[in-house]
C-alpha cells in the first residue's frame, strides 16, 4: 500500500470526454492490493472504459463480495454508489438493488472464491434471472485474501507456491455461464487491455447479465512457475477466439472488414459490436457450438479468450417479472404499497 | 529505437532540467532537499561547489534554471530555486573551516588574472587550492567587478558580497587594487606568469549620439558609470524628473536607484512593446511596484537644452509592424516632449581592449573581439585565456562563474603540460533511495501548492535608504512550503527490463501517463503511440531493452514525470527503482569517476 496520495498533477495533453471529465476523474482511492496484482489492471481497464463511454459517475452502482478482487470497487469512481456484501452474496444484493432501481448501471466485481466457491449458488441464479449488470470475475485460481489456498477455478495439476499439486477438477465459469443460459459470456486477461477494454464496454452496453471472466494473476501467491494462472502461463497459453471492436452510439464506423470475417451486432443501447473470428467457423451466437468448440480448446490446455457468446435479445429480470417501466424507487409509496384494502381485494380471487 | 544508454551521465543529467539549464550545473534538487532537512550549511557548500557565490546568486542570479523547471510543465510556476538558494546562504553557519585551502607549499606556477569580477574570482577559487600562485590586477580599489559596482545594494547588500569575495581572497590571493593593466605585452613579457586570464568584463556603456548630447552632458549619464558612481558614493542625488532610456536589467537598476536618490517622477522609455523588453519579468515587477512608469513605443530624438541646461527630451511616438521580410519596422505617429532634470542611458554595454596589443599573437576577429575557443577559453596565444563578459560580450554572473571553472581547467592543463583540449569527463553516481516497501530517502508526496510569493521591505522604508535590501527572503514556514514544490528530478526512475513481468501496475498508476509498454518502432512512431502523446520534442523518451515475456519495450516520456515513485512502489519486482543521480561535474584538478551503484 502506498502512503502518499496520487499526485493531482496531470499530463497537459490528457484526454477529456464528452462530460468534460478526465480518466483521473474515474479513479477511486489508492489501491491497497499487492503491487503488481492483476486486479489493479482490471481496475485501470474499468476506469478507461467508463471514461471512454462518458459514463456519469453518480449513475453507477458498484457491488462486490469479499476477497482482494472484491476490494476493487473502492479503487474506481469514488462518486459512485457502492455496496460491499457478505462473502459470495453480491449477486443477490445486485438483484435486489436492480429490482428496486433499474436505472442505475450495475457493476459487480467478484473473485473465483467469491463466485465459484462460497457464492456459486448466488452466481448461478443471477445468471438465470439475467440481472441487468456487468459481472466481472477476477480469476486468479486462489483465495488471495486468505493467503493463497486453491480456489474452485484451480486447474488439475497446477502447483501452489509451496509446491502442493491441485487434484480436484476446476469449475470453469465460462462453461457454467453458457450452460446456465447467460446472454453475454466473455473471457479476457488483466495483462491485455487492448482486448479487455472493448469487452468491458460491450458488457456495459449489453442488456442483461454480461459475464466477463478475467484471468487476473495473484502476483503474491500464484505467479510462480508451475501455476496455470500466472502472467507468463496466461500469455503463452491464451487463445483468442474472437476479437472485439466496440463502436459506441453515434460514432462513425471506420474500420473495414473483409467479407465474412466479422459480424456486426447492434447492441440494445444502439452501439455496435464487431466480432472478428480468429478461428474459422466459429459462431458466437450458437450456444451449443460455442460450448463444444471451447471444450476442445480447454482440453488442449489453452485458455480461450474474447467475447465468446452473445445473445442480444434475451429478456432480463424486469421483463421476466413484468415490472413497470418506472424504477420502483421512483413510485409513490401509495402506488408501491397500496395497503391492506387493496391486498384484501386481490385475495378475493382465491376465495 | 535502440535502448536508451542510461550509463551516459548526460542522459539523467538532462532529466534534471534545472541542473541541465544552469551554466555551472548546480545540483539544485539536492540542495533544496538539504534545506528541507534544515541542513543549510551543507546546502550552501553544495551550491558553492558549482556556483561559488550562493549568497550573491541567491539574490541576483539570472535564473536560467527557473524557466527550465519541470514544475512549469506540470503547473505553471517554477520552484523558487533562486530564493531557496538565498535561504541556504542566509541561514548557514560558519563555513570558513569547510572552504578549500591553499596547500602549505605552492606548485611554483604563477597565474595572473586581470580584473576581479566573478570570472577571475572563480579561476582563483579553483586554482589556489591546487597550489598556484595567483595574482589579480584590479583597476578599482575594490573587488567584485560589476557585482559590486553595478548591482545596487538594495538588491545585493555589500556585506553579502564581501563575505563571499573574501572567502576566495583569504585563501591567499595576491590582489593588486588600483592596478589597471595598460599593456598586455608588458605583462606577458615582464610579468613572469605561466598563464594569464582576462576577466575584464564589458566595461563600456553604449552612447546615444543624438542632438543635444554634448550640450546636456552634465545631466546625461551612462548607466553603468552612474551606478558605479553611486556605489562609491560620488553621486548621492538626482533631479526630480528622471528619464531612463532602455528597458533591460541595467535600466531597472537605474530607475530604482533614481527612486532612492530623491527622484519623484521616474520614467523608463522603451522603443518597443512589453514582449520585447530585455529585463527579467521579476525586475520589471519590482520596478513597477516602486511606482516607476514604463512608457512604450517612444523612440528618442533629441535632448532639449535651454540656457545651457537639459530640460527634457523629444521622442517619436511609433507603431511597429512587420514588413514583407518579417522584420519589425516603425512608423512615426506623433512627437512628444517629455521634461526631465536627468537622463540615464541604459542601452547596453560594449567590450573594449585598447590595452591588448594586436601584434602579440592574440588574434582579434569580428567586432574587434579576441578569438576565444568556446571549450577551452584560450586565445590564439597559448597560455592566454579569456572568460566572463570579456569573452563574448555581456552575460551574467553564473556564466562568468562557469567560464571561470572551464578556464581554470585549461590553465591547470596548460601549466601541467597537458593539452588544453583534454577535458576531464563528466561522471555520475546512482544510488537507490529505497528504504522499505513504500519508503524512500526523499519526500515523494506531491505538493500542489503554488509558488510562494516573496516578502518585501515596506515601500517607504526601502525607498528612504539605497542600502536597505528590498527583498526580505523567505521565512521558515515559506521555505518549508516551497521546498516541497520541488519534484526531485534527480531521483531517477531507473528500469531493469529483465525483471519486468509486464503486469501493467506502473503504467496504470502513473498519474501523468508517462509510461507505456508497446512494440518498438521509430522515435516518431513511439512518441505518437504512448498513453499520452510525447509531443515535447525537447524532452527525451526512454526506451528499454526488450521485455522478457512479450518482447515489447517499456517507453517512458521524461516530459512531465513528477518523480513520485509510484511506478516503483507498485512494481512487484523492483524493475523500476528510484535512484538518486549525482552528476560529477569536474573542476580543475579534481579526479572524476563514474560509479553506477547496484540497485539495493
Ligand atoms: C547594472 C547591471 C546589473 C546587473 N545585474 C545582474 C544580476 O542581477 N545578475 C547577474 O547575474 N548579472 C547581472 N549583471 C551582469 C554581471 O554583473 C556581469 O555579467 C558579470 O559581473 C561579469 O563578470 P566578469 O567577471 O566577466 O566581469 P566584471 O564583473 O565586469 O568585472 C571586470 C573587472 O575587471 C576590471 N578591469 C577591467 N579592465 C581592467 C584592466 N585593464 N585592468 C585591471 N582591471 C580591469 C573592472 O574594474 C572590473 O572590476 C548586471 C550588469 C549590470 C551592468
Ligand atoms: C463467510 C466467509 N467465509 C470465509 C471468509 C474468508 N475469506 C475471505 S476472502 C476469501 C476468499 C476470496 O477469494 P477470491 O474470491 O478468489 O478473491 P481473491 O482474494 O483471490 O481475489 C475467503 C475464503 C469470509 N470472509 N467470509
Ligand atoms: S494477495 Fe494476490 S490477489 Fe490479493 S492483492 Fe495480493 S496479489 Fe492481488
Ligand atoms: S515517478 Fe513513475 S509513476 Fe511517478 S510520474 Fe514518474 S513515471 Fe509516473
Ligand atoms: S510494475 Fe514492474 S513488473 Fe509490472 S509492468 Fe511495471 S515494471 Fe514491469
Ligand atoms: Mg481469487
Amino acid at each position: 500500500m502506498s502512503y502518499i496520495t496520487k499526485p493531482v498533477a496531470r499530463h497537459k495533453g490528457t484526454r477529456i470526454n464528452a462530460l468534460g471529465l478526465t480518466m483521473r476523474d474515474y479513479e477511486g482511492s489508492m489501491s491497497t492490493l499487492c503491487a503488481g496484482c492483476g486486479h489493479d489492471s482490471v481496475t485501470a481497464a474499468l476506469i478507461q472504459s467508463f471514461f471512454e463511454l462518458d459514463v456519469e459517475p453518480h449513475r453507477v452502482a458498484k457491488l462486490s463480495g469479499i476477497g482482494c478482487s472484491s476490494k476493487t470497487p473502492t479503487y474506481f469512481i469514488r462518486e459512485a454508489h457502492g455496496f460491499n456484501s457478505v462473502h459470495g452474496r453480491m449477486p443477490s444484493i445486485a438483484a435486489g438493488a436492480n429490482a428496486a432501481n433499474k436505472d442505475l448501471l450495475y457493476v459487480g466485481i467478484s473473485g473465483d472464491g467469491d463466485s465459484l466457491s462460497i457464492g456459486l449458488g448466488q452466481f448461478c441464479h443471477a445468471i438465470r434471472r439475467n440481472v441487468n449488470m456487468l459481472y466481472v470475475l477476477e480469476n486468479n485460481g486462489v483465495y488471495g485474501l486468505t493467503k493463497g489456498q486453491f480456489s474452485a477455478s484451480a486447474d488439475v495439476g497446477t502447483k501452489s507456491k509451496q509446491g502442493e499439486v491441485n487434484q480436484q477438477g476446476p469449475i470453469d465459469p465460462v462453461n457454467l455461464a453458457l450452460t446456465l443460459g447467460a446472454t453475454f459470456v466473455a473471457r479476457s486477461f488483466s495483462g491485455d487491455k487492448a482486448q479487455l477494454v472493448p469487452i468491458l464496454k460491450a458488457g456495459f452496453a449489453h442488456r442483461g447479465f454480461a459475464f466477463v471472466d478475467v484471468i487476473s494473476p495473484c502476483v503474491t501467491f500464484n505467479d510462480h512457475v508451475g501455476s496455470t494462472k500466472s502472467y507468463a502461463h496466461t500469455r503463452t497459453h491464451m487463445h483468442e477466439v474472437v476479437e472485439t471492436d466496440f463502436v459506441p452510439i453515434r460514432s462513425e464506423i471506420r474500420t473495414a472488414y473483409a467479407e465474412g470475417s466479422a459480424r456486426a451486432v447492434k447492441m440494445h443501447d444502439g452501439s455496435t459490436l464487431h466480432l472478428r473470428k480468429v478461428a474459422e467457423d466459429y459462431d458466437p451466437t450458437n450456444r451449443v457450438a460455442v460450448i463444444e468448440y471451447l471444450g476442445g480448446v480447454v482440453a488442449r490446455g489453452e485458455v480461450p479468450t474474447g467475447l465468446l457468446y452473445l445473445a442480444e435479445a434475451g429478456a432480463d429480470m424486469h421483463e421476466f417479472s413484468q415490472t413497470v417501466d418506472r424504477p420502483l424507487v421512483d413510485l409513490p409509496y401509495e402506488t408501491l404499497c397500496p395497503g391492506s384494502g387493496a391486498l384484501a381485494e386481490l385475495q378475493k380471487e382465491w376465495w | 529505437m535502440q535502448p536508451t544508454d542510461t550509463k551516459d551521465p548526460q542522459y539523467y543529467h538532462k532529466v534534471v532540467d534545472c541542473q541541465w539549464a544552469c551554466p555551472a550545473h548546480t545540483n539544485v534538487p539536492e540542495y533544496i532537499r538539504l534545506i528541507a532537512e534544515g541542513r543549510y550549511t551543507d546546502s550552501y557548500m553544495l551550491n558553492r561547489k558549482s556556483n561559488v557565490f550562493p549568497g550573491i546568486l541567491g539574490r541576483t542570479c539570472d535564473r536560467p534554471c527557473e524557466p527550465a523547471c519541470r514544475r512549469v510543465r506540470v503547473e505553471d510556476e517554477p520552484v523558487a530555486i533562486c530564493r531557496l538558494k538565498r535561504v541556504a546562504a542566509d541561514l548557514r553557519d560558519e563555513v570558513k573551516h569547510l572552504l578549500p585551502k591553499a596547500p602549505p607549499v605552492t606548485n611554483g606556477k604563477k597565474v595572473a588574472l586581470i580584473g576581479a569580477g566573478p570570472a577571475s574570482l572563480t579561476v582563483a577559487n579553483d586554482l589556489v587550492p591546487l597550489g598556484y600562485e595567483v595574482t589579480i590586477f584590479e583597476a578599482l580599489p575594490k573587488a567584485g567587478g560589476l557585482m559590486r559596482t553595478n548591482i545596487p545594494s538594495f538588491r545585493l547588500p555589500v556585506r553579502v558580497l564581501e563575505e563571499e569575495i573574501d572567502y576566495i581572497l583569504d585563501m591567499g590571493v595576491d590582489i593588486r587594487y588600483g592596478h589597471r593593466i595598460d599593456s598586455m605585452k608588458e605583462l606577458l613579457d615582464d610579468g613572469g606568469f605561466d598563464a594569464v586570464f582576462v576577466g575584464t568584463g564589458a566595461p563600456k556603456g553604449k552612447e546615444l549620439n543624438i542632438p543635444g548630447r554634448a550640450e546636456g552632458a552634465a545631466n546625461i549619464h551612462i548607466g553603468i558609470e552612474w551606478l558605479e558612481a553611486i556605489h562609491f558614493e560620488h553621486i548621492d542625488e538626482v533631479g526630480e524628473r528622471v528619464l531612463v532610456i532602455g528597458v533591460g536589467n541595467t535600466a531597472m537598476d537605474c530607475c530604482r536607484s533614481a527612486k532612492r536618490l530623491g527622484g519623484k517622477d521616474i520614467k523608463v522609455m522603451a522603443r518597443k512593446t512589453r514582449p520585447f523588453f530585455k529585463a527579467s519579468p521579476w525586475e520589471l515587477e519590482d520596478a513597477e511596484e516602486e511606482q516607476v512608469e514604463i512608457l512604450v513605443n517612444h523612440s528618442p530624438q533629441r535632448f532639449v537644452i535651454e540656457d545651457g541646461r537639459l530640460t527634457g527630451m523629444t521622442f517619436d511616438i511609433v507603431e511597429w509592424t512587420e514588413n514583407e521580410k518579417g522584420r519589425l519596422v516603425s512608423t512615426k505617429l506623433d512627437e512628444v516632449f517629455i521634461p526631465a532634470d536627468d537622463v540615464v542611458l541604459a542601452i547596453g554595454q560594449d567590450n573594449a581592449f585598447p590595452w591588448i596589443e594586436r601584434d602579440i599573437g592574440i588574434e582579434f576577429g569580428e567586432w574587434d573581439m579576441p578569438v576565444v575557443d568556446r571549450a577551452t577559453f584560450m586565445t590564439t596565444r597559448p597560455g592566454v585565456f579569456v572568460g566572463g563578459d570579456a569573452a563574448w560580450g555581456p552575460e551574467n554572473i553564473i556564466w562568468a562563474v562557469e567560464h571561470g571553472h572551464q578556464a581554470a581547467i585549461s590553465i591547470h592543463n596548460h601549466c601541467q603540460g597537458l593539452p588544453v583540449t583534454e577535458r576531464p569527463p563528466y561522471g555520475m553516481t546512482l544510488v537507490s533511495t529505497k528504504m522499505g516497501i513504500h519508503e524512500w530517502r526523499y519526500s515523494n508526496d506531491y505538493n500542489p501548492a503554488n509558488r510562494t510569493p516573496m516578502r518585501y521591505e515596506d515601500l517607504e522604508k526601502r525607498l528612504a535608504d539605497i542600502k536597505v535590501e528590498a527583498e526580505l527572503g523567505y521565512d521558515i514556514p515559506q521555505t518549508a512550503r516551497e521546498v516541497e514544490r520541488c519534484l526531485n528530478c534527480d531521483i531517477q526512475t531507473d528500469f531493469t527490463a529483465k525483471l519486468c513481468i509486464e503486469c501493467d501496475a506502473c503504467v496504470d498508476v502513473c498519474p501523468v501517463q508517462c509510461l507505456t509498454m508497446t512494440e518498438n518502432g521509430t522515435e516518431t512512431e513511439l512518441r505518437d503511440r504512448l498513453m499520452a502523446p510525447a509531443d515535447n520534442l525537447e524532452q527525451a523518451i526512454y526506451v528499454s531493452e526488450d521485455l522478457p515475456q512479450t518482447k515489447r519495450v517499456m517507453v517512458k516520456d521524461e516530459d512531465v514525470c513528477v518523480h513520485c515513485g509510484l511506478c516503483a512502489e507498485r512494481c512487484p519486482t523492483a524493475a523500476w527503482d528510484m535512484m538518486q543521480f549525482d552528476l560529477i561535474n569536474p573542476h580543475a584538478g579534481q579526479d572524476t569517476w563514474s560509479t553506477v551503484a547496484a540497485t539495493a
